[in-house]
């Protein structure tokens, strides 16, 4: 056992078992593209707690959206073990998978994928009509600081405004978790830091799980924990201790 | 993308493969008419009389322009056929047997020539032979001139004379109740006190001959013989009929086809434009990355013509052996010997440049309409207007509605222009399916107004000659008979101006019961004592005449009297072209007594075969029409003849509809999938997000269907207007049955399309449609 690999049995070990939200165990991914064999996860450990906000980066390739589909029962393993509480998703089907994004998860995309044709507090409103307990539709556009859009369609809105709405729509079913894959990817700066902004806000006011994959290494000084991914593998989980908020970030 | 150039492809295969197909049957068929008129010596001219010596044969042949001439004699008599308690009527036809080629030659299918000597021996036309089974070695019996003979048939034949068999004084054809015998001369002429003389002449005209010098020629020759007017092939009846119907099957393999092929042509257009908007993005990248617009038209050429190719070439492939089978369902309908096949070029290709330049014209907008857009705009999405409210907001509906339910409204109404390329699109595949199918409708109802509302006799009995007013004291004795209502038929040539017809003027009571002619309202015409005429529509616009103009009316019988007479009405009728007038104003009209050609009886049903018997036995009695019989006859023989075309027309229909519903189901999924990706996300059940899909498409077949519908009754009037021949016409009529039928296939398309694209939506890779910018 590498020292690396010590560490991070520790990590998962030192963590309070008994409440932790996801435990990943030997996450193995394999993509057969034609001929060959794409190895995009091999063997990732992972646990993930309640209301905590991890940042996981690494490059194009390391794996980074495949774990967070299999976190979020958008796709299953090859190998290795995935739970989400008591659900066992490793084995779960699509009927299974498809009940336990209904009811726990929340997801952001770069691309926002709004509805064209629904403005923006109808797109939230989407969700309400899945979710047993979902949060009113106009309280999630203004946790996200769009209550006064809230009856404009995706085309008239900016880049970070249709993001923002994304985020609400996400949270709009009061999800457990929440998974943004590249949320500031199509956005600038400024906008950019908006929308983690909104996403740290819904972390703290709501308590929710939140994981943010990015390639953008500064974004991590948000999070609580910090995983490095590299070729499939977890190279790093890093406790941040010096937290700060979207406003505070340089990038 | 394949799934969607292939069902364009088949699209536009179907339109191609009708339209080549019915071209080649209709060549096909004329080339073996032809061949077998030819190969017969079918003649030119033809004129019957009551008697002539036999030496006017040969003035007949110095007529300027005729090739040959041959005298016959035909008669019509009463046959007594075993196992049949009707009386059959049949036409003899004599034939010489010793002599080599005669026109209108009568080809031997099986057994022998009839001796001229011994015992009377015949050859049966196949028709009626076919209609009773008969064999050579079966015997008939018939009452010829006033004795009952027994004729022993010896061959079954067939002549181009004879392809269609009309009773005389009808329009119908039943082979069972009316044939045709072919009988040595000599023993015709002993039989019917002949010797010596004809009453019936055939001529073949030399090519650049005068046909109406010769008509008029021969009418001179034949009048005081008792003459009633020569005619041309034109005018032979079972020629006519056979062209008719050629014609009839013509123009249906010609509109409904062209409207098919049309139709093709467009929804290519309309589903190839939708792709190419759909790849609007695409198209913006590659002009962002400097591709130019002319570059980028070029790759939606080739693929325009790629499709077009594979089109045209799948219709080809089909065409042949389709083309092939039902050329051949048709020479048997029509009896021709041999089968010429031929494929129609032409035509071939002209379907296909059709394509060509049909699907250029109107792709070319829409190629070029995606390659101008900047590109910045192509890539933005379509947004909803958001200043006007949506139809279904102004309603007030919208609250009903669950957001999933806006989703699919407001996304119809966004794009209003793919909305309505879809709809129209299915309206269009409905409207060929209502193309397809109202034939029978319009069949249905000229056969109810033809054989229930104007003809209510039980029986139609024609006399020999005509006879005098004593016989319809004999009439009303004959067994069953309950109700009797008397006829005069004169063969008259009415003429106005250049125009002219030949018919057979029918004068009927005032107020005739059992043979009603009817008006637009379906009210009874009566026939007062005025000398007027009251004609058909069909032969108003023949004569081109209105109500109140004269016309010359001709006899070609008798005294053959020549007089103008007004048209008094013009009526609606769906058959052969009519005139009619009151009976007793047609004697006056012919300077003669009461004289009767025929009557029209209700018959105590009971009491059928005991009339039948005695009509045997009637020599005064030449013909007898069962009504039930003919209208069953009718039915059969006219959906005989459209049949095969109706199939397939209406299994080109229903692949056109299905075609287009799939096609717009693909279009709607491609454009559709990342909504419904994000959906299934979001945690949405796969039932749950084909509610969105389905109900779109949905709305959309439910929205054409009233367009779809008076659209396909457009296409059924020009198909009916086409339709309109001499010896049928077709009132456009199109029941809630077909409308009901074409409807259901319509839905049932859209069903097993939505099927189809839930099965791809199932299979959907949520990921890489959403990991993709928009």
């Amino acid at each position: 056992m590498t020292a690396r690999e010590t560490k991070i049995s520790t990590s998962i070990d030192s963590g309070v078992a008994f409440d932790r939200l996801f435990q990943a165990r030997g996450l193995t991914k394999v993509y057969r593209m034609g001929e060959v064999d794409v190895h995009a996860l091999r063997g990732v450990d992972i646990d993930l707690f309640p209301g905590e906000f991890i940042v996981i980066l690494g490059p194009s390739g390391s794996g980074k959206s495949t774990l967070l589909n299999i976190l979020g029962g958008l796709d299953v393993p090859t190998e290795g073990q995935v739970k989400y509480s008591d659900h066992d998703l490793t084995n779960a089907d699509e009927e299974e998978l498809t009940q336990y994004r209904r009811e726990h998860v929340g997801f952001v995309f770069q691309f926002y994928n709004l509805i064209a044709g629904l403005t923006a507090i109808e797109n939230v409103a989407l969700v309400a009509d899945i979710a047993p307990d979902p949060l009113d539709p106009e309280e999630a556009l203004r946790l996200v600081g769009l209550a006064d859009r809230q009856n404009h369609y995706p085309s008239q809105l900016s880049g970070g405004e249709q993001q923002r709405v994304a985020i609400a729509r996400a949270i709009g079913k009061r999800p457990d978790v929440l998974l943004c894959d590249e949320p500031t990817g199509a956005l600038d700066v400024k906008t950019g830091i908006v929308v983690l902004d909104a996403i740290a806000r819904i972390n703290q006011e709501l308590g929710t799980l939140t994981a943010v994959i990015t390639h953008n290494a500064s974004i991590a000084d948000l999070a609580d924990r910090v995983v490095y991914l590299s070729d499939g593998c977890i190279v790093e989980i890093k406790q941040n201790t010096n937290k700060k908020t979207a406003a505070d970030l340089v990038w | 993308m394949w799934r969607q150039g292939l069902a364009i492809s088949i699209l536009l295969a179907c339109g191609v493969a009708t339209f080549v197909m019915s071209m080649s049957t209709m060549l096909s068929l004329k080339r073996s008419m032809n061949q077998y008129y030819s190969d017969s010596h079918f003649g030119d001219v033809f004129v019957s009389m009551t008697r002539a010596p036999s030496e006017l044969a040969n003035r007949m042949k110095e007529i300027p322009g005729v090739a040959r001439v041959e005298t016959r004699i035909v008669q019509n008599i009463i046959l007594d056929v075993p196992q049949m308690s009707e009386p059959a009527s049949c036409r003899l036809v004599s034939i010489n047997p010793e002599a080599g080629s005669s026109l209108n030659s009568v080809t031997l299918i099986r057994g022998r020539l009839p001796n001229p000597t011994g015992q009377v021996e015949v050859i049966a036309s196949e028709q009626f032979a076919d209609a009773h089974g008969f064999q050579p070695g079966d015997q008939l019996s018939a009452i010829m001139g006033g004795r009952k003979e027994r004729l022993r048939i010896v061959g079954i034949g067939m002549s181009p004379e004879f392809i269609y068999v009309t009773q005389p004084g009808l329009l119908l054809t039943d082979n069972r109740r009316y044939g045709v015998l072919w009988m040595p001369r000599r023993q015709l002429e002993a039989a019917f006190n002949m010797e010596g003389a004809f009453n019936d002449a055939v001529m073949t005209l030399r090519s650049r001959a005068s046909v109406k010098n010769v008509l008029f020629r021969a009418d001179q020759l034949t009048e005081r013989y008792g003459g009633v007017g020569a005619y041309d092939r034109s005018d032979q009846p079972s020629h006519h009929r056979l062209a008719d119907e050629m014609h009839q099957t013509g123009s249906m393999a010609f509109v409904t086809p062209s409207i098919f092929l049309a139709v093709a042509t467009f929804l290519f257009n309309l589903v190839f434009s939708r792709m190419v908007h759909q790849q609007q993005e695409q198209i913006a990248t590659l002009r962002a990355f400097g591709y130019r617009q002319r570059e980028i038209g070029m790759y939606y050429m080739k693929l325009v013509i790629t499709l077009i190719l594979l089109g045209s070439l799948i219709g080809f492939l089909l065409s042949l052996p389709m083309s092939w089978w039902m050329t051949n369902q048709y020479a048997r309908f029509f009896r021709f010997p041999t089968v010429l096949y031929e494929f129609a070029r032409t035509e071939a290709v002209l379907a296909s440049l059709i394509s060509f330049v049909a699907a250029f014209a109107g792709s070319f907008s829409s190629i070029r309409r995606a390659s101008r857009l900047p590109p910045a705009v192509s890539m933005r999405p379509e947004a909803p207007n958001a200043d006007r409210a949506s139809i279904v907001k102004r309603l007030g509906l919208e609250m009903y509605l669950s957001p999933i339910g806006r989703m699919i409204v407001r996304r119809l109404e966004t794009n209003k222009r793919s909305t309505a390329f879809s709809v129209l699109g299915m309206a269009m595949g409905l409207s060929v399916l209502v193309l397809g199918s109202f034939f029978q409708d319009t069949i249905n109802y000229v056969t109810e107004v033809q054989f229930e509302r104007t003809q209510r006799q039980d029986v139609m009995l024609t006399f020999y000659e005509t006879a005098s007013a004593q016989s319809q004291h004999d009439i009303l004795h004959l067994p069953g008979v309950t109700r009797a209502e008397y006829f005069r038929t004169v063969p008259v040539r009415l003429r106005q101006g250049s125009k002219e017809h030949r018919l057979e003027l029918m004068g009927l009571e005032e107020q005739a019961e059992l043979f009603r002619v009817l008006d637009d309202a379906e009210r009874q015409v009566p026939f007062p004592s005025i000398r007027a005429l009251t004609i058909s529509q069909k032969l108003a616009e023949i004569l081109d005449v209105v109500t109140g103009d004269k016309v010359t009316v001709e006899v070609l019988d008798g005294k053959r009297q020549r007089l103008t007479v007004p048209i008094a009405r013009v009526f609606p009728d769906y058959a052969t072209p009519g005139a009619y007038m009151n009976r007793h104003e047609l004697h006056l009209l012919m300077q003669e007594g009461e004289r009767l050609s025929g009557a029209f009886i209700e018959v105590d049903p009971r009491r059928l075969d005991e009339l039948y018997a005695q009509v045997k036995e009637t020599p005064a009695i030449a013909g007898i029409l069962d009504k039930n019989a003919a209208h069953k006859n009718f039915v059969k023989t006219v959906s005989e003849n459209t049949f095969v075309m109706r199939m397939v027309n209406y299994a080109f229909a229903s692949i056109i509809a299905f075609g287009v519903i799939y096609n717009c189901a693909l279009i709607t999924l491609a454009e559709r999938s990342r909504d419904l990706a994000t959906l299934r996300v979001m945690g949405f059940k796969r039932r749950e997000i084909s509610t969105v899909l389905l109900g779109e498409l949905a709305i959309i077949t439910l929205l054409s269907v009233p367009i779809g519908l008076p659209i396909g009754c457009g296409f059924a009037f020009v198909a009916t207007l086409a339709l309109d021949t001499e010896t049928h016409r077709f009132p456009f009529v199109v029941s809630r049955a077909t409308f009901a039928g074409a409807t259901t296939i319509l839905i049932s398309s859209a069903i097993v399309s939505s099927l189809v694209v839930r099965r791809m939506l199932d299979k959907l890779d949520l990921i890489a449609v959403l990991k993709v910018k928009e």
